[in-house]
């Protein structure tokens, strides 16, 4: 039985009202136990609650109702704030709007410096984390002349240097173009395999959930679907009135099988769903 | 045109003088103002000329890299001179008309454009050859004594280094939005002054929502990698004074001492 590293139990989220805006429901009770170690991605439409979700994950927002838990401890608890903010990392959208500083490697020392680590320590995670993204020659660089997809692999390499135990990934890749986009999840993908870092991935392109081991898929604050990629993806009409698609793989799959060839409609990754109409047409 | 606004210019490179510890060349640069400003011979202007020169030689900075600088001031440095040759009491050597031009008022005003010139190229010398990281960093190391007094030291060091982290940002935001509103027909170039800081609104307004975005959500990025103020933080680099910098910091506070005194 693997350990849970986050919890959420029955956990609501309302955004207070304003005098023009009523009070909107983000999150109507959601119950969910995420294992140490594990690649969730979670889907849904904009307004589905999923960023409000992440957010309470690292007590960004906190639970109106109901609990959320970190490796035991309650995010509601004031004192254990900072430890909460080291364990579970958090990328955000904007690349631009997270970096720090005006040096690559000035802004990775960053969460190292509030947390108080000794300098020649910070000197060995900043090396430690640029290289787990692959970009240790931009070292020196200043930030603002990277592209898209660099500047988000220093804003994961400034969460690695925390050393945390899950990296939150809000939309990471919305703002890429499909370069930065593979970038990015290449490295994400790598430090799940390779550090075990539990990586909770929030996304609304359905084919960044090729490679997880659990897709949960969000909708009206609540969750609709959770299960495996292929348990969640072979219900593609439930998916649809979502409003949201399958990956490219499956929709090639259910019209081939439209067309009358027989081939299973769960294969999710491009290596298996190639395999299985390999195997269809002999 | 956006892209020629650059703030303290600051030119890499490898020499002595960018080698120092910020705070010695930011002390250093205290002395030689309280060095110029005590000046009152040939003399006391030579040693703070000569000063300069080595200075600027020692930190491969061209004399006109440096005199570039002066450029933005040349009215004030005029002014002042003109003001202080005709307005000087004394003993008159040349009249015309109502303007008369004294002995006295000859001294001062060169004395005066002396100073202001070696006033702006001595600090120019500093920020070409310390980055605004560096120097923001020297600041704060400075001025951490007045935290005793709450004044928000590290704050607003923060405050000025996430400044110029997003300098260019911004200004790349400023060029797309001004692409934008010209392909809606706006006009940023043509018409009298009044027009034209009119036409600034469409521009402003965008600009300033964006700006408000962009720190909130960056102040939630930086609590999330644990920001919580000054308070317990540690450093990357830590500034450390080395021999050299003590050398360099003895010899600007002989220079402002001997001219104090014998000058």
């Amino acid at each position: 039985m693997m350990s849970t590293i986050i919890e959420t139990d029955n956990l609501t989220y309302t955004y207070p009202g304003s005098e023009e805006n009523a009070a909107t429901v983000a999150l109507g009770g959601v119950t969910l136990k995420l294992a140490r170690g594990s690649f969730v991605v979670v889907l849904g439409h904009n307004g589905s609650g999923k960023s409000t979700l992440a957010k309470t994950f690292n007590a960004v927002l906190l639970p109106s109702g109901g609990t959320v838990y970190v490796d035991g401890m309650d995010t509601k608890d004031e004192k254990l704030l900072l430890e909460i903010r080291r364990r579970i990392g958090m990328v955000f959208q904007n690349p631009d709007n997270q970096i720090v500083a005006n040096v690559v490697e000035e802004d990775v020392a960053f969460a190292p410096e509030n947390l108080g680590v000794p300098t020649e320590e910070i000197r060995q995670r900043v090396d430690d984390a640029l290289e787990a993204v692959g970009m240790t020659e931009f070292t020196l660089h200043a930030p603002h002349l990277l592209s898209g997809g660099q500047k988000q692999r220093i804003a994961i390499a400034g969460v690695l240097a925390m050393l945390p135990e899950c990296i939150v990934l809000d939309e990471a890749t919305a703002m890429l173009d499909p370069r930065g986009r593979r970038e990015v999840l290449n490295v994400i993908e790598g430090l799940h395999r390779e550090k075990d870092v539990t990586v909770v991935l929030i996304t609304h392109h359905m084919n960044e959930a090729e490679h997880a081991d659990r897709v949960i898929v969000m909708n009206d604050g609540t969750v609709a679907m959770d299960g495996t990629p292929r348990e969640v993806f072979s219900r593609a009409d439930e998916l649809k009135s979502l409003g949201l698609t399958v990956p490219d793989t499956i929709s090639l799959l259910r019209e081939l099988r439209d067309g009358g060839l027989d081939v299973p409609v769960d294969a999710v990754t491009v290596e298996d769903c190639a395999d299985a109409i390999m195997e269809a047409i002999g | 045109m956006l892209k020629d606004i650059t703030l303290g210019q600051y030119f890499p490179g490898n020499t002595l003088a960018h080698k120092l510890d910020p705070r010695t060349k930011l002390l250093a640069v205290v002395c030689y103002i309280v060095a110029i400003f005590s000046c009152h011979s040939v003399w006391g202007y030579g040693a703070a000329i000569v000063t300069l020169i080595v200075s600027a030689r020692v930190s491969k900075v061209g004399a006109k890299a440096l005199f570039r600088g002066l450029r933005p001031v040349l009215f004030i440095i005029v002014f002042t001179a003109v003001l202080n040759l005709f307005y000087t009491p004394g003993e008159v050597v040349w009249t015309w008309w109502v303007l008369k031009i004294t002995r006295e008022g000859v001294r001062m005003s060169v004395a005066m454009v002396a100073r202001i010139t070696l006033l702006i190229t001595g600090t120019f010398l500093l920020t070409y050859t310390t980055s605004p990281i560096r120097l923001t960093d020297g600041l704060e190391s400075l001025l951490s004594p007045l935290k005793k007094l709450h004044v928000p030291v590290h704050e607003l060091a923060m405050m000025m280094s996430i400044a110029l982290r997003f300098i260019p940002t911004l200004i790349e935001e400023t060029d797309k939005i001004m692409s934008a509103q010209k392909a809606r027909g706006a006009d940023f170039e043509s018409g009298g002054l009044v027009q034209r800081a009119k036409a600034l609104i469409p521009l402003l307004v965008p600009l300033f929502v964006s700006a408000f975005r962009r720190a909130d959500e960056l102040a939630t990025a930086m609590e999330c990698r644990c920001y919580h103020g000054g308070e317990g933080r540690t450093k990357l680099h830590v500034l450390r004074f080395a021999a050299r910098d003590y050398l360099v910091l003895a010899f600007y506070v002989a220079l402002a001492a001997g001219i104090i005194v014998f000058d």
